[in-house]
């Protein structure tokens, strides 16, 4: 092995691309909630139809798209790698532990959070994904897009993609909340000054986000007619 | 046999100097040839190993614990004397040695302190070198405080834990020398004999604790740094591993071991509280600083006290009784240690002592509260306060510590001469475990001082002389004087399991504590320690006769490494008792209520016992030989030691 | 003959204590009831009491590891209750005391679980690890000798004592029974931390951290979590900035170091 891969192979090189890769998947949350915002729009579907259109075909965002689906993959292996190395270095477990003592639920059940959100990302990409890129998406009339809105609405009405999306929220949030900050420290971004304020901004970034995520299935479920 | 202390002749201040150039040099690529044994990793231990590695020799060192860093050196406190003088206050290698001679009650080599005085500043150099976080100042500079009743500051600390600080830095310079390969370590692994061939220390034989496996190691020189023998009282402020079996099984072969009795009682720590109780924690002694020593003025009020019917915040400013500050209103409460705590003794003796068992005496923060606000006095001894709170489940914030002496330090130890040698060529012994800078009592922070200058400073020179005079052949482990030691060895530990007795070690160990306590601690007398060398024997018949040791010897053994130990200690205590029998006189720590001024002051007798009295073992249950070295005193005048 | 509590009743605990022979054998957990406790106990003299009953008895008393008794030198364990070194926060096992016990508490003593640490016997583990990580790097390379004045070089005050908060980890290994993942991040961060703050470790902070955390890899310890369960359980309050500092120093040094093997 040579350095460069030696180095990301150690538990630290590994937390690295954990932390730098889970910071770059917060990005993308950013632009994919603000994107989807326009499904609030109040125009049966036309500025989220437009936006859908616009990156599916970007040439910039389907360069991104590649990045972040191997953001994604690194992330999950080197989940996977340390997970278990984490369990090999502990063989034999306590018959008695409280950990609840000394440190959050959160943060120590991220892989447990991780799976949830992988799950849900897999369905999500069932949804909506595949049907826009691959499916066979009826056309707005005398528009050159596809009518993603639609797809999005009637899947809305049903109250167990509803329940898994909300929840599956709650599973990211608590995941951002630990992972958000924990990113900053594995990476030695660490200072008296700004910490503390990394710390509160990443707790309120988790649940705005989700709030924002969870509350698009909740509106067409609630308030939109078909 | 004559005791030649090979003192380098000329005045005090170049004796060293001369001595290093005299001293024969193994030459560099000559030293890998040579192997030498270092026992112990504390501060004289482990800096030795280090050291000697660095040089190219091969070194092999040994400690019981499971690691070199958990050496019992770590748990001091205070800090460590160097005569830098920094502050600019009148320090000087001079005075350091005058005042380390004078404390030691004029029983030390002057040669071996003015050597201590002159390397200390060297320490401070190494130590920061290394990455000790000593204590500064905003300036950036070393700070320094006053500490143990000197007269200056010339006391380097790292909090109340300069000795962890130290001993991390000391360990840090022996891994490195184990990764280079030049020191191989054995972590719990305990000497339980010395191998001498043609009359040479030659090797060891261990025991591994955690197989059991008795094992022999060759060498070309042995180093014995196993720090003292204070747990003889099983309740002291030394670890519950700390032991005298290294030095105890050395001396049986034939070393000498010097001043026995001189043993120092610390008078800060904290009061016993139960039978049960299986050590006793020191308060760094830099508490005195601020803290004012008191006992109620009249037995009836202690009385009221014990019983309870008052609290201490009852008892008025009047009523109290300074008694340091009364009697020695120059020193006040920084009277050296064995002053303090003879006086705490003296007080408890007359019905004065607090505390439910009555004793122990106060030591009063209010006025420095008062003074200097509480959160000033929590800067300086926050961790002390917390770890008497957690221990008292008191809050001395708002009520005086109580606070009594406990057996704290050995002075006496394995008898060396200046190149820190026994009598025994090729066994040296360093730190603790020898007897020869502090006298018949050691200042405050002068114990880590001395650890580290034996080990850095002074073998690293004088082993090279003797090694440089012997030839390089081994000893092979299969010489019949190893196959006998080690068969000496398997044989007791066989004994120790087959007795099968009804007395538990800790039993006997703690029968042993009593009668050392009793007729051997704080004050002696002739009566007392006759009745205690018959109770000693007494005890340590019924020990061979009835103890329990179950188990096994290959496997991991607590109960047999611990008979191991207090076999020794029955056999070292009945030494201690013989020692303070024969000094008769008061000195330091060591004080025979026969001999002390109306003050009752210790009263020396510098025409008959200004000596070393240095004791040739001749088998169990015999009566030890004594061997005199005299003290010559060509650069301080002795005096009678005054704090008033 | 308690001084601070005269009150305090004795207490009748019932122990679930961890009991293995040897690191190749089996263990198991075996209960053992101890009566009239005194509160002002500490959980050490506790168990040399039950010690002494299981002695007198014939059988083979419990082995822990202990040495100074006074919270410094870092070799009592004991995961106790569920906890390192106990319910208390910033308490050793030895400082410890029963009075935190209620009578009729049932009490259960594991030793530290880690791949890293194998057990040696009952309740004693090998912590050797921690010394080949140190040994890996923990240190200036400086011969003794040859030094400088201490004075020489002016390190601010804010410096050295944050250095000092780091060096007085004493090595328990709490934080690696602590961690989920059986990390030793904690520990080898502080030494790193340590010395990558003074100048005079400055000199080879790259090589010491790039080879500490390689030996920590090999021993075989897990991989930080950020759970912070390590600090909120070290008896000496060793801080999580020192983890952060160490994840630092170590991509720094991977980023510019000219060692192209390592």
């Amino acid at each position: 092995m040579n350095w460069f891969t030696k180095t990301f192979s150690s538990t630290l090189g590994r937390k690295y691309i954990m932390a730098i890769t889970g910071l770059f998947l917060c990005s993308f949350l950013v632009v994919h909630l603000v994107g989807n915002l326009t499904l609030f729009y109040k125009d049966g579907g036309e500025a989220f139809n437009i936006y859908s259109h616009f990156m599916a075909n970007n040439i910039v965002i389907r360069v991104m798209e590649v990045v972040l689906v191997l953001g994604f993959l690194f992330h999950i292996y080197d989940a996977l790698v340390l997970t278990r190395r984490n369990k090999a270095a502990r063989p034999v477990g306590y018959a008695e532990s409280r950990p609840q003592e000394n440190s959050t639920w959160s943060s120590r059940n991220m892989g447990l959070l991780g799976t949830v959100i992988l799950v849900f990302l897999l369905v999500h990409l069932w949804n909506f994904f595949v049907p826009a890129r691959f499916g066979d998406l009826e056309g707005v009339p005398n528009k050159e897009y596809l009518n993603l809105y639609s797809e999005v609405a009637l899947a809305f009405k049903n109250p167990i993609y509803v329940a898994l999306y909300v929840i599956s929220m709650v599973a990211l949030a608590y995941h951002l909340i630990h992972g958000f900050q924990s990113a900053f420290q594995s990476l030695g971004l660490t200072h008296k000054k700004y910490t503390p304020f990394i710390q509160k901004f990443g707790y309120a970034f988790s649940v705005i986000i989700c709030l924002g995520f969870a509350a698009i299935p909740l509106y067409f479920f609630f308030f939109i007619e078909l | 046999m004559i005791l030649d202390s090979k003192i380098p002749e000329g005045p005090l201040a170049e004796k060293w100097d001369k001595h290093k150039f005299n001293v024969k040099l193994v030459n560099p690529a000559n030293k890998r040839k040579y192997e030498i044994i270092v026992v112990g990793t504390g501060l004289a231990g482990a800096s030795a190993a280090a050291t000697l590695g660095e040089l190219g020799y091969n070194v092999k060192a040994f400690c019981f614990q499971d690691s070199p860093r958990r050496a019992h050196s770590i748990a001091a406190q205070g800090g460590i004397n160097a005569a830098k003088n920094y502050q600019n206050d009148g320090d000087s290698v001079f005075r350091l040695f005058y005042d380390t001679i004078k404390g030691g009650d004029y029983r030390a080599r002057e040669a071996n302190v003015y050597r201590l005085a002159q390397v200390s500043v060297n320490i401070i150099d190494q130590c920061v070198a290394q990455g000790v976080p000593f204590a500064r100042e905003y300036g950036g500079l070393l700070a320094n405080r006053s500490f143990g009743g000197a007269q200056v500051s010339r006391t380097f600390y790292a909090r109340g834990q300069t000795g962890q600080q130290l001993l991390l830095g000391a360990y840090s310079a022996l891994n490195r020398q184990i990764a280079y390969g030049k020191v191989k370590m054995y972590p719990r692994t305990e000497m339980l004999d010395l191998v001498m061939v043609d009359g040479k220390a030659r090797g060891i034989v261990v025991r591994n604790l955690i197989t059991g496996k008795i094992e022999s190691h060759s060498a070309h020189a042995v180093v014995l740094a196993t720090g003292g023998y204070g747990n003889v009282f099983f309740l002291s402020t030394n670890a519950m591993g700390s032991n005298a079996t290294a030095a105890w099984r050395a001396h049986k072969k034939g070393a000498l071991f010097a001043n026995p009795c001189f043993t120092q009682i610390h008078p800060t720590c904290i009061p016993v509280s139960g039978g049960y109780q299986s050590k006793l924690t020191l308060m760094s002694e830099s508490l005195r600083n601020d803290g004012r020593v008191w006992v109620p003025k009249t037995v009836e009020i202690a009385q009221q006290l014990r019983s309870g019917q008052i609290t201490v915040n009852d008892i008025k400013e009047e009523d109290r009784d300074y008694y340091l500050e009364r009697k020695y209103p120059a020193f006040g409460n920084l009277v050296p240690r064995d002053v303090a705590s003879r006086n705490a003794k003296l007080v408890c003796d007359e019905g004065r002592g607090v505390g439910s068992s009555g004793l122990a005496v106060y030591l009063d923060f209010a006025d420095a509260i008062r003074r200097e606000g509480q959160p000033a006095i929590a800067a300086k001894y926050g961790n002390l306060f917390e770890m008497y709170a957690k221990i008292t489940d008191e809050n001395p914030y708002e009520r005086p510590m109580r606070i009594y002496p406990a057996v704290h330090y050995t002075m006496g130890g394995l008898w060396v001469d200046y190149n820190l040698m026994t009598n025994i060529p090729g066994l040296y012994a360093t730190g603790e475990a020898n007897f020869s800078d502090h006298g018949a009592n050691r200042l405050g922070a002068s114990a880590l001082m001395q650890g580290l200058a034996d080990g850095y400073f002074v073998i690293p020179y004088t082993i090279g002389d003797y090694l440089a005079q012997t030839p390089y052949d081994k000893v092979s482990i299969d010489h019949p004087a190893f196959k006998e030691a080690e068969q000496a060895v398997i044989a007791k530990n066989n004994q120790l399991l087959s007795i099968n007795g009804t007395r538990t070690v800790d039993d006997f160990h703690k029968a042993l504590g009593q009668i050392m306590w009793d007729h051997c601690g704080m004050a002696r007398n002739a009566e007392g320690l006759q009745f205690a060398k018959q109770e000693i024997r007494k005890l340590r018949d019924e020990f061979w006769r009835d103890v329990k040791v179950v188990g096994v010897n290959e496997e991991l053994n607590i109960t047999l490494e611990k008979a191991n130990r207090v076999a020794d200690f029955l056999e070292l205590g009945e030494l201690m008792v013989d020692d303070a029998l024969n000094r008769n006189e008061s000195c330091g720590g060591h004080f025979r209520e026969e001999y002390q001024t109306p003050e009752n002051e210790a009263l020396r007798d510098d025409e008959n016992y200004t000596y070393v009295a240095a004791w040739e073992f001749t088998g169990v249950g015999n009566e030890p030989v004594l061997h005199k070295e005299e003290l010559e005193f060509e650069n301080v005048k002795l005096t009678q030691r005054s704090y008033k | 003959m308690a001084g601070s509590n005269p009150n305090a009743k004795p207490m009748d605990l019932t122990l679930k204590v961890w009991r293995q022979k040897d690191k190749n054998s089996a263990g198991a957990m075996v209960t053992y009831p101890v009566k009239g406790i005194s509160p002002d106990m500490s959980f050490l003299e506790m168990l040399d009491v039950l010690n002494e009953d299981i002695l007198r008895r014939g059988e083979d008393p419990i082995a822990f590891d202990h040495d100074c008794r006074e919270g410094i030198c870092g070799m009592c364990s004991l995961y106790i209750n569920g906890r390192p070194h106990g319910p208390e926060r910033g308490t050793t096992t030895c400082q410890l005391h029963m009075r935190h016990f209620n009578d009729g508490d049932t009490i259960t003593i594991e030793p530290w679980r880690a791949a890293a640490f194998p057990v040696h016997k009952d309740l004693v583990v090998d912590r050797s690890a921690f010394d080949r990580i140190q040994q890996a790097g923990g240190y200036v390379s400086i011969n003794t000798g040859g030094v400088p004045d201490a004075n020489a070089i002016p390190i601010g005050k804010s410096i050295a004592d944050k250095a000092f908060d780091a060096a007085t980890c004493i090595g328990c290994g709490a934080c690696v029974a602590a961690c989920k993942n059986a990390s030793a991040m904690l520990f080898v961060s502080a030494k790193v931390s340590q010395m990558a703050m003074l100048p005079q470790g400055k000199v080879e902070a790259k090589t010491r951290v790039e080879n500490m955390v390689a030996q920590m890899d090999v021993e075989g310890f897990g991989a930080c979590s950020n759970t912070g369960a390590c600090a909120a359980e070290c008896p000496v309050g060793i801080s999580l900035e020192n983890i952060a500092i160490m994840n630092r120093e170590y991509l720094s040094a991977k980023a510019t170091s000219e060692n192209v093997l390592a």
